[in-house]
């Protein structure tokens, strides 16, 4: 058994799930139009922000998801139709003219209806930075007169590498929920498929594009998984494998394998979801080869977050000691809950009791998520209790 | 919409130009300025003789006397060396312009121009 250790592999992974959508798997019956459907849900949705009781949002759902569109007519949905206006909006937010960090920003605000404060959550920025931000980008679209058009065929390439990080940050916001409402981020997530499939659908040649949404199918595989009957989050390690989505997992395992030698930072984390996907228990993931594609991972993409994945890996891998060692040498991560979160674990593992209490406070104090808060406050009693 | 490129760049350089060299440099700049007269996007256009001809006027701003230094505006490696002021109808048309001047090395700085609502 891996038991609680796989906290830290899920909190940052995966980070905190609120996914309330594990009445999805009771299937679709019939499908009446599904564009108005689509329509008639988000609408019934955006009422849904304003409820307040879990159990009124659960009934009426459970109703929607009824109405939601089969796979079938998503797929239809994602001709390579270049005059998509969500898709002509992601190149315009995403113009080289604008920073990379304006430019993702401004796509989350335009196209995913995420709040500023959502957006500064996934950023690890303040609201008053990001707000500011979004101005500044607006105005210079305004301003500047950057052009409200899909980029020419020859200008498209250089276009997408923003927009690829775009949209894994939606899927992001989708899948690690930044705060309360579940199920207009998993909306998001299927969002971020919906026009990575787009793309693909484009732009087939491009490795990174498949990679990517391979990566997003494995890790979407997993959503019924991942919350328990009272709607509490389930680790990696504990989740029943079988409610896996096996249709995405092949279909990303196939897309992982069509990538062959392509080293690019989608490429390796779509190898690292398909080492998760391909084993069929806990217990038979091969962490040694997880803790080398972080390590290949971080050396053509540096950031203290991949540094952070990697420990969790060589803790699986090594033990917690070898892990605590690699975590207490990442810098800038004190405002990044599943540092503090991951950190807990290994010192509990390690029977450093006091000290693991400290550190899941202090992830508790930088967490946004009800499901998370709940989780870490039981937590903080079983080792204070 | 007009946008105003300024160019900037390391100077010096064609010193030891040969004249086929040096023809070859001006026929290039005066294609590319000509491609913006014939597809209507000229307005204005100048090159500008070296920064150490430049001349600065400092003003303190606090009311103080302006004085008159020898000297380009900043000291730096590359130095404003030309603009061209072209009419375009949106940043894009402005970019592949400002990518196709005929510039060795330096930056070429993209602007709309300010327009004045008048009364």
């Amino acid at each position: 058994m891996l038991g609680d250790f796989d906290l830290a592999e899920e909190a940052v992974q995966e980070a905190f799930v609120v996914a309330l959508e594990r009445w999805a798997r009771d299937g679709i019956p019939d499908n009446p139009g599904a564009w108005i459907t689509r329509v008639a849900r988000n609408k019934a949705i955006d009422r849904l922000r304003r409820e307040r009781t879990l159990d009124v949002k659960r009934e009426v759902l459970e109703g929607l998801e009824r109405l939601a569109p089969t796979s079938e007519e998503i797929e239809e949905k994602a001709e390579p139709d270049l005059s998509d206006d969500r898709l002509r909006l992601i190149f315009t937010c995403c113009h080289p003219a604008l920073r990379p960090q304006a430019r993702v920003a401004l796509t989350l605000r335009t196209l995913g209806g995420l709040t500023t404060a959502e957006i500064a959550s996934a950023f690890l920025a303040s609201e008053a930075t990001m707000a500011q931000r979004l101005v500044r980008a607006k105005g210079k679209i305004r301003d500047a007169r950057i052009p409200y058009e899909v980029p020419s065929a020859e200008q498209l390439p250089e276009r997408l590498t923003s927009v690829l990080a775009t949209l894994y940050l939606i899927f992001n916001e989708g899948y690690f929920a930044s705060s309360s409402d579940a199920l207009i981020r998993t909306e998001l997530a299927d969002e971020a498929i919906r026009l990575t499939r787009v793309l693909v659908a484009t732009l087939p040649d491009d490795a990174e594009s498949r990679a990517l949404l391979a990566l997003m199918l494995l890790q979407h595989s997993r959503r019924r998984a991942r919350l328990d009957e009272q709607g509490e989050m389930v680790l990696l390690g504990d989740q029943d494998r079988t409610l896996w989505d096996r249709a995405q997992i092949e279909e990303g395992l196939a897309g992982v394998e069509a990538l062959a030698g392509v080293v690019g930072p989608y490429s390796i984390q779509a190898r690292i979801a398909a080492e998760h996907a391909r084993a069929a228990y806990a217990e038979d993931t091969d962490w040694r080869r997880i803790g080398l594609l972080y390590g290949q991972l971080t050396r053509i993409q540096p950031s203290p977050v991949i540094d952070l994945n990697r420990a969790i890996a060589v803790a699986m891998h090594e033990g917690p000691e070898a892990g605590l060692r690699l975590i207490d040498e990442i810098q800038g991560l004190n405002r990044y809950a599943p540092f503090h979160v991951s950190r807990a674990d290994l010192l509990q593992r390690l029977g450093r009791d006091a000290e693991a209490v400290a550190a899941y406070r202090a992830g508790l104090e930088l967490s946004t998520n009800p499901v998370q808060r709940a989780f870490l406050e039981k937590r903080i009693d079983e080792l204070s209790g | 919409m007009k946008y105003m490129l300024t160019l900037f760049g390391p100077e010096g350089g064609m010193e030891d130009a040969s004249p086929e060299e040096m023809k070859a440099e001006m026929d290039g700049w005066a294609a590319f300025s000509q491609e913006t007269v014939d597809k209507g996007a000229f307005v204005a256009g100048e090159g500008l003789q070296p920064s150490s001809t430049a001349t600065t006027v400092r003003i303190p701003g606090d009311g103080g006397e302006r004085s008159v230094t020898d000297g380009p505006f900043a000291e730096s490696k590359e130095q404003l060396g030309g603009f061209y002021l072209l009419e375009c109808k949106d940043l894009d048309e402005a970019l592949e312009w400002a990518k196709r001047i005929p510039l060795r090395a330096g930056a070429i700085e993209v602007r709309p121009v300010m327009v004045f609502d008048t009364p």
